[in-house]
């Protein structure tokens, strides 16, 4: 029994270490942005005329809206496709078709976000462009996002959607319901905090992306004014600036990218309460 | 009688509407897929061949190959998984064999990985480059790219190897203890190896990520692409070669379409080879 004891401890101290790399993670990012934090004025991350890090001016507004606007687009986007994917799968396919469409989602969710965004900038980039020059835009940044959240939506919508009990359906066809009026009465109510757990986590996705929205997006910090203008979100401005930046303007970097994780942290925290509250 | 007719009708019709809704998305989803791979093997084909794969790229990846990428993200991927790995499967036996699911240490362990698993990678990317590159002095190198990744790969390769164990039946457990073996007896002779078919599951998918990763190794492992003569040396990694090549150097397009379909069918062969395995345990798990 004492090599029981002797791996309990082994293990226990390798657990340890494991969930102390979080808190490592959060002690050095506050670390590094601690000098921006109290050096600088806060609200000057809201008020400064516009970010031009050589002549100390850190209005990191723009960035803000371009990133929130790209998630939500590309939210806008995905979930219909997304629930329509899952719902194909599930209720609309036959069998052999529905595990070949879910192998191919699952198949899209494993291509790599820079083969995303290299894609986006050698074929919708010149696409748009011919319509609505420059081409790098907000819309093109929302087009990869949505490629790259949609499998995610589908598979959590598919795995909800299959939960529904089957008794749910039974009945449902008991009343004499139609196929839409099953889906839209019962099924999608009865799925609904996994559908929108699985949306928040996408969102969560979409904030944090980074460089399939460089390649794409043309990296002008402004705020949009129409799709078509170009724009750059904090992640990617992160990649762009960190291999120069010095003193004040990495620390300003890193709060961004502390702002980012808050950001990612508060959606994943909700997705876990949404969870929570569907098992009661 | 009439108005439950029309009501009939205007059911159908909407059942029609729902359905071809859903077609036209499963359509076009599908069709932006092919569209993607074919574009990818159209503009690769031509350039892959065994002479890319051996040769060094020269005159910044114009021309050349990309022998001395692939062995540097080799590299950072051994240096991830050798780091990771024993971590992530000792916090995951622990989890699942030895402490109570609802014990405080299990939930706080479990939380703090759920956490981590949210964090985007360009804030890895942050992390690395402070703690790794900077205060440990490893500066952009192999070795500080692959703990990097490996603080990444930590939650996937631990729920992975988590669920895998839980899905082992306790009867080998309760027959285990009925025969008078140890639980380190028990682990290591009987629920590891049936548990293995989950573990390279898990294992594969955390090689994929890690492959398909750039943002974290931007700042870590650096842009150098001579081929690394140690781990201290700064490599680049096939990922970040597509990057480079699309967005800074004109006129590298056709190696970024060789190098990204190559990434393509890699990760592809891994995923595949993943979801069979997946797929052969649920139906083991049917069978028996």
């Amino acid at each position: 029994m004492l090599t029981d004891r002797v791996l309990t401890g082994i293990l226990r101290s390798g657990a340890l270490l494991s969930a102390l790399i979080m808190l490592l993670i959060l002690c050095f990012l506050l670390l590094e942005s601690w000098p921006a934090l109290t050096g600088l004025p806060v609200a000057g991350f809201l008020t400064d005329p516009s970010w031009h890090p050589l002549e100390s001016a850190y209005n990191l507004m723009p960035m803000l809206s371009a990133t929130l606007l790209a998630s939500i687009g590309a939210i806008t986007l995905a979930v219909p496709l997304g629930i329509a994917s899952a719902l194909f799968i599930v209720f609309f396919a036959p069998s052999h078709l529905a595990s070949l469409y879910k192998r191919l989602i699952e198949l899209l969710a494993g291509i790599p976000s820079v083969v995303f965004g290299f894609w986006g900038l050698t074929v919708l980039v010149p696409l748009i462009s011919e319509w609505q020059p420059p081409g790098a835009s907000l819309l093109a940044a929302v087009l990869v996002l949505t490629l790259m959240i949609l499998p995610m939506i589908a598979i959590t919508a598919y795995t909800a959607l299959a939960a529904v009990p089957d008794e749910l359906l039974q009945n449902a066809a008991a009343l004499g319901l139609s196929r839409w009026g099953t889906i839209a009465g019962v099924v999608l109510p009865a799925a609904r905090a996994g559908i929108t757990a699985g949306i928040i986590l996408a969102a969560a996705r979409a904030l944090g992306e980074t460089m399939a929205v460089l390649m794409v997006a043309g990296n002008v910090v402004q705020h949009p004014e129409s799709l078509f203008d170009p724009v750059r979100t904090l992640a990617a401005n992160i990649a762009l600036e960190m291999a120069y930046a010095m003193g004040d303007h990495r620390s300003v970097l890193f709060v961004s990218g502390l702002l980012l994780m808050l950001l990612v942290m508060a959606l994943s925290a909700m997705a876990g309460l949404l969870e929570k509250h569907r098992h009661v | 009688m009439f108005e439950s007719a029309a009501l009939r009708t205007r059911r159908k019709i909407r059942d029609c509407v729902a359905q071809g809704l859903i077609y036209l998305a499963v359509m076009l989803v599908s069709l932006v897929f092919f569209w993607l791979l074919v574009d990818l093997a159209r503009g690769g084909m031509t350039h892959l061949s065994w002479a890319f794969l051996t040769e060094s790229p020269r005159d910044a990846g114009r021309a050349g190959g990309i022998a001395s990428i692939l062995v540097s993200t080799l590299l950072i991927l051994l240096v991830a998984l050798v780091a990771a790995i024993p971590l992530a499967w000792s916090t995951a036996i622990l989890l699942a064999e030895l402490v109570p699911a609802e014990s405080s240490f299990g939930r706080s362990v479990r939380f703090s990985l759920h956490v981590l698993a949210g964090v985007p990678s360009i804030v890895f990317g942050l992390f690395g480059n402070a703690f790794f590159s900077i205060y440990l002095g490893l500066g952009f190198s192999i070795l500080s790219g692959g703990l990097t990744l490996a603080c990444m790969l930590l939650p996937i390769l631990t729920s992975t190897a988590e669920a895998g164990l839980r899905a082992v039946p306790d009867s080998y457990r309760l027959s285990a203890a009925a025969l008078g073996l140890s639980r380190t007896a028990a682990l290591t002779h009987l629920i590891l190896p049936a548990a293995a078919p989950a573990l390279a599951a898990g294992l594969l998918i955390g090689i994929g990520r890690a492959l398909a990763e750039t943002a974290a190794l931007l700042f870590t492992s650096g842009y150098v692409d001579r081929m690394p003569g140690s781990l201290l040396d700064s490599g680049r990694a096939l990922a970040l070669h597509i990057f480079d090549l699309s967005m800074n150097v004109p006129g590298g397009d056709e190696s970024a379409y060789a190098s990204a379909l190559m990434l393509v069918i890699l990760l592809l062969c891994i995923n595949i080879l993943a979801m069979k395995l997946a797929y052969g345990l649920q139906r083991k798990k049917i069978m028996t």
